[in-house]
């Protein structure tokens, strides 16, 4: 799809983008960017990766029409429930893409990086699955918190390696990550979750994931008998469920995209990963992107009380959505989006992640016409999040 | 720059230290320089600390870590320098990373390294390309050498790109790896070294990573005009203090 949103030859999106790396992670990134869109458009590649999406992952997901939410909010809403599929994320569509990639490239270690545990477990899920050596790299205080899917993990087959430098958290992780790839540069694949890093990754995953937006088309033809909805709304953290939902409706201008942040305890509360409004123009992890950071230039450490919006970037695609005005962008607070999924689950009898539960609670800040037709990204299941839901309301 | 081109013309294999500033104490970047110059040490590169040192190893993220603790910042860093060209002669560098460098504003931070007396930048993650297309002016009016890094997985255009824009040196990473101590290079990386030699460069190269003694420091020049110690001196450093620092020198050359 060619669109103006679309980065360009050199991975920039507008003023965003690019790859922005030390000399020694070049060849590895170079490899990538030469041959990702050959060897995805090959039929045999396509064949694959579509029919492991069916039978492995379980797609299509369903588009499902939530009428107890309809009536609440008058507006018909759907929700794209991408919490059924395999592993209870959207996260795996991503890594079957890349997996197909390395093992094209003749790749035998795969490594990565995880803050809540759902893309390292999306990209052990698929190292077992095509029998490749599986690293994930997650900072050591994640470790602690979220102690099921490091076991989830090494049930799978992976090598967990905690982060201890830093804060100890995704951001960390990542750096670890990167300086595994530096040190690993003939036989080593990183399986970015997001669409963060150095060009070609935040295309490449925004690619992998469009299957979310390139599935709503159609099933919103048999629901409504037309393809395109009025609103889409999904968190954003880094923004790969984003790119994947909004991305075949970027270029219908009447589509009007809602990327929600994580507000924390409040915007401006000093615990928040509101990006798009504490953030400056600057460069994380080989990407120049809008960045939260201090007046020098030090990365500062974001706060939500959901574990995959806390990264103190977001993917330059939505740095780009968010300058050019083209998505809006609001933020939700802890509360806001544990009210929201605590509602979810007893009025539609769906449990939510908690990220998705923050895309949810945007319904609460718009004024919908009846007719409007809202497609909410249910982009993951609360499972993992049960701990937090127990502490929260005292379950 | 001048004084980076001066260096490199003399008859001798030469030494150059990295460190973070502000480390061990924030107050200790003078002293180090002044001691590193009367040690007999040929260039400094002082290292800006970042949050996110990504082709760092342990060693230079601890210090880069212990450093911003401390409170370094680009600002206090150039007002610490403020008079270091009174006493210190040899060439200075800077070795930071994009993003600080970027806050401050590229053009103040060339023009506060003019100023200071600063004769090059090492950005590890600013690519040549983009180097070239929007910042290469600014480097020339205010005469900063930027050096650029070649690794062991570099291509051949790729350097002879590089050398034709470079007037000072080439920093040789070598092996592919973040920045650390070793003991010895193997064969392999002896091997890139002299075909890096053999290419017959305009620019000189110095070798840079994982050199840490006289071995090191020797098979590192055999072939190449001098090589940088950075984490092994962080190490010392963290142990001895920056008023004792000659006695590190005593088993490298």
């Amino acid at each position: 799809m060619n669109s103006k949103y679309n980065a360009n030859e050199k991975g920039f999106y507008g003023q965003f983008g690019g790859t922005f790396i030390p000399e020694m992670l070049y060849p590895n990134v170079e490899e990538l960017r030469l041959k990702y869109l050959e060897i995805s458009q090959e039929p045999e590649f396509k064949k694959e990766f579509m029919s492991l999406l069916k039978e492995y992952v379980g797609r299509p997901t369903p588009l499902y029409f939530a009428k107890r939410l309809s009536d609440k909010y008058n507006a018909k809403i759907y929700l794209k429930r991408e919490d059924l599929c395999h592993t209870g994320a959207h996260k795996i569509n991503n890594t079957i893409g890349q997996i197909l990639l390395a093992k094209r490239l003749g790749k035998q270690r795969i490594i990565a990086e995880t803050g809540a545990g759902q893309h390292g477990v999306a990209t052990a899920t698929v190292c077992a699955l095509m029998g490749l050596q599986c690293i994930v790299y997650m900072g050591e205080i994640d470790i602690e918190r979220q102690a099921p899917n490091v076991a989830r993990m090494k049930m799978l087959g992976a090598e967990v390696r905690p982060a201890t430098s830093g804060s100890k958290t995704l951001k960390d992780a990542t750096n670890e990550a990167i300086r595994d790839w530096i040190n690993n540069p003939e036989d080593t694949f990183y399986i970015i979750g997001s669409v963060v890093g150095p060009h070609p990754y935040p295309d490449m995953v925004a690619r992998f994931q469009s299957v979310i937006s390139e599935e709503i088309k159609i099933q919103l033809l048999e629901h409504e008998n037309r393809e395109n909805p009025d609103y889409v709304i999904a968190c954003v953290g880094g923004g790969s469920n984003a790119a994947g939902v909004f991305y075949h409706f970027l270029d219908e201008e009447n589509v009007k995209l809602l990327a929600i942040e994580a507000a924390g305890k409040g915007i401006y509360s000093g615990e928040s990963a509101a990006t798009s409004v504490l953030g400056k123009m600057g460069i994380i992890h080989g990407s120049k992107t809008l960045l939260m950071q201090t007046e020098d230039g030090q990365i500062t450490e974001p706060y939500s009380i959901s574990a995959g919006l806390d990264y103190p970037g977001i993917g330059p695609l939505h740095a780009h959505l968010f300058d050019t005005k083209r998505a809006e962008f609001l933020s939700v607070t802890d509360d806001e989006a544990m009210q929201a999924g605590m509602e979810l689950a007893q009025s539609e009898g769906i449990i939510p992640a908690i990220e998705s539960a923050h895309a949810l609670a945007a319904l609460e800040n718009k004024k919908f016409d009846p007719n409007d037709i809202v497609v909410v990204n249910l982009s993951g299941r609360g499972d993992k999040d049960l701990n937090t839901y127990i502490n929260y309301f005292k379950l | 720059m001048k004084r980076i081109q001066n260096k490199l013309k003399e008859n001798k294999k030469l030494l150059s230290i990295y460190f973070t500033a502000g480390f061990p104490k924030l107050e200790d970047t003078k002293t180090i320089i002044q001691n590193l110059e009367n040690s007999g040490v040929d260039m400094i590169e002082i290292g800006l600390p970042f949050s996110d040192p990504i082709a760092d190893g342990p060693t230079i993220q601890a210090s880069s870590t212990k450093a911003l603790e401390n409170g370094m910042t680009s600002d206090l860093l150039f007002q610490q320098l403020k008079d270091i060209r009174q006493t210190v002669e040899i060439p200075l560098l800077i070795m930071g990373y994009f993003n600080p460098i970027l806050q401050f504003g590229i053009e103040n931070f060339c023009k506060k390294c003019h100023e200071t007396g600063i004769d090059g930048l090492i950005i590890p993650d600013l690519p040549l390309e983009i180097y070239l297309s929007e910042y290469e002016p600014i480097f020339k009016k205010y005469q900063l050498a930027n050096i650029f890094l070649i690794t062991p997985q570099t291509s051949e255009e790729k350097i002879r790109q590089i050398d034709d824009n470079t007037d000072t040196f080439i920093y040789m990473v070598s092996s592919s790896s973040v920045t650390g101590s070793k003991t010895e290079f193997n064969q392999k990386q002896l091997a890139y070294f002299e075909k890096i030699a053999y290419m017959k460069l305009k620019n000189p190269q110095i070798i840079g990573f994982g050199i840490s003694n006289k071995t090191t420091f020797n098979q590192a020049t055999q072939s190449q005009k001098g090589a940088i110690i950075g984490s092994h001196f962080i190490n010392y450093l963290e142990k001895n203090g920056p008023l004792n620092i000659s006695p590190f020198f005593d088993d490298i050359r």
